[in-house]
């Protein structure tokens, strides 16, 4: 018997039944390892894998920026393009709490989202600060705290890479 | 730099030094990066991967690390010189079967390497000897921020670095650790060791990756997670086990120099003999008569020998190596005996292990599976 998700003869078989309705996985022993199914997690791939997502189930959806379909996405356990993992969101969230330590990147991020984030918080922070001034007539500061945002928000526009470093890496540069 | 010029000056990494080296072979570590606005390449249509090489290896070429080496797309490097990468590990048995729109770019040092349009749209990974995750995770992260200053990466705030497939999600990063571990092997203690390390989330495979063998007492140990942790802790993490199996391969290796000094000598004076003087020898064969060769060298029971000659005949001797070096393709026959008279020539300088040391020692207790017939 072949594996469901490549071409490599299947050596782990789960079953399971839900409701009355069962359901056969079969798996090739890399597949199977890759996919991490063991004791505790295999329910858990096969509901992610095989049945229908929960909440966008009724119809198959389709990527729109590649065409991928939640069908071969079931079939292949790739995805088709970057755009994929929003299209394929719902459908997502059981396979990747199976598969990851969590559901949240926090490793590196690219320098310039970094910046552009912090610039965001930074202005985010000025404007509670403004509407404060404001409520509390403190006028001369809220002109002040115009200006910063004028001058943060040019800046976050303007050059990207310049506003703030990345954040701190675990390790000391030249570890 | 080119591929002759390559393969001609073996990297740093290849010859067993680094931290732990008599156990640790090679650190390794890399990323997966893919770019906005195109399909994975697994499922995009072969221009659109055409595109995007043609668009990303001059940005990977022009990586300072990358002054001076060595670039090549696919359709223009053949069966026997990809496989010749593979064995090198610098790119993968995946992408190697892989043609149009692909390519390679590798540092003169062999020590970083990106393979393009493999299953993501760039691979790039950093290769240092010894116990070393940190410097190869220092590699590849520079070369990483060059890289994506240069182009669009797919990046999600929530799911990280966007990936073909959602194992690599998040840093895309897998580190992983070659080990050296024969004491454990011959002292019936892998299994146990091996199952305690999946218990906490990190894969085993065998020399070449996913569903290979462990030949040779080889085995790589990798993370499995990639979302949720960041990068340092991951390594953490897996240099943190690898220190604890270094340490169980250390006792295993003194224990059996203990309690079973026969069975060790006999294996590697079998070892030494077969390499030195046969004629024929298959791959699997050869792997594992100088893994136990390598361990009677970090034992001393082989005076004088140095770990990296074996390291690099270790190499040397491998199906595709052999044939570039031939010059053309052999049968297995041919190339078992090529291997066979390559290995007689490396090593025939290497003294043998001292013959008479071990009767000197007091007689063992016989083992209860001797056969004495």
């Amino acid at each position: 018997m072949k594996c469901d998700i490549c071409e490599n003869e299947a050596t782990v078989f789960l079953t399971q039944i839900i409701n009355g309705q069962m359901t056969t996985v079969n798996l090739c022993d890399a597949c199977s390892k890759a996919k991490g199914v063991t004791d505790e997690t295999g329910f858990g791939l096969a509901e992610a894998f095989l049945s229908p997502a929960p909440g966008g189930g009724e119809s198959e959806l389709v990527c729109p920026a590649c065409g991928f379909t939640s069908a071969q996405l079931k079939k292949i356990g790739r995805m088709g393009c970057p755009e994929c993992y929003s299209t394929f969101r719902h459908s997502l969230e059981g396979l990747l709490k199976s598969m990851h330590k969590g559901t949240r990147h926090v490793g590196k991020a690219p320098r310039h989202l970094v910046a552009r984030a912090a610039a965001t918080a930074g202005i985010a922070h000025l404007r509670q600060a403004l509407e404060q001034a404001v409520r509390e007539e403190r006028y001369e500061d809220a002109a002040r705290l115009k200006g910063e945002i004028q001058s943060a928000e040019a800046a976050a526009t303007k050059t990207p890479e310049a506003a703030s470093p990345a954040p701190p890496e675990p390790f000391a540069s030249g570890a | 730099m080119r591929f002759q010029t390559l393969l001609k000056h073996p990297a740093d990494w290849m010859k067993g030094s680094g931290p732990h080296s008599e156990i640790v072979m090679t650190s390794r570590v890399r990323l997966a990066r893919n770019l906005r606005g195109f399909s994975f390449p697994g499922y995009s249509p072969e221009h659109q991967r055409v595109e995007l090489l043609a668009l990303a290896r001059p940005k990977v070429a022009a990586l300072p690390p990358m002054k001076d080496g060595f670039s090549e797309e696919y359709a223009g490097l053949s069966k026997v010189r990809k496989q010749v990468l593979v064995e090198r590990h610098l790119i993968s048995r995946e992408h190697a079967a892989r043609s149009a729109g692909c390519a390679v770019v590798v540092n003169r040092s062999q020590s970083l390497s990106v393979m393009i349009n493999e299953e993501d749209h760039f691979r790039i990974q950093g290769i240092r000897p010894g116990l070393d995750l940190r410097s190869a995770w220092q590699l590849v992260d520079d070369a990483d921020s060059a890289l994506e200053a240069a182009l669009p990466y797919a990046f999600d705030e929530k799911l990280g670095y966007l990936t073909a497939c959602p194992t690599n999600l998040g840093t895309g990063m897998r580190a992983s650790v070659m080990l050296h571990l024969p004491g454990l092997v011959l002292s019936d203690q892998i299994n146990p060791v091996l199952k305690a390390v999946g218990k906490i989330g990190l894969a085993v495979r065998g020399l070449y990756g996913e569903g290979t063998e462990a030949l040779g007492n080889l085995f790589q140990i990798s993370n499995q997670h990639t979302l949720g942790e960041k990068e340092g802790e991951i390594i953490a993490q897996i240099e943190k086990v690898i220190e604890r199996v270094v340490t169980s391969e250390i006792n295993a290796r003194q224990k059996l120099l203990e309690d079973n000094a026969t069975m060790l000598h006999d294996q590697v004076g079998r070892a030494y003999a077969i390499l030195r003087y046969a004629h024929v020898l298959t791959s699997k064969e050869a792997l594992n008569l100088l893994s136990l060769l390598r361990l009677g060298a970090d034992l001393d029971l082989v005076p004088d020998c140095d770990r990296g000659l074996l390291d690099l005949l270790l190499l040397e001797i491998q199906p595709a190596h052999l044939q570039f070096g031939a010059g053309r393709d052999l049968t297995p026959d041919e190339r078992d005996a090529l291997r066979a008279e390559i290995t007689r020539t490396r090593l025939q300088f290497l003294v043998g292990p001292a013959n008479i040391s071990s009767t000197r020692n007091p007689p063992e207790a016989p083992t209860s599976d001797s056969h004495d017939e």
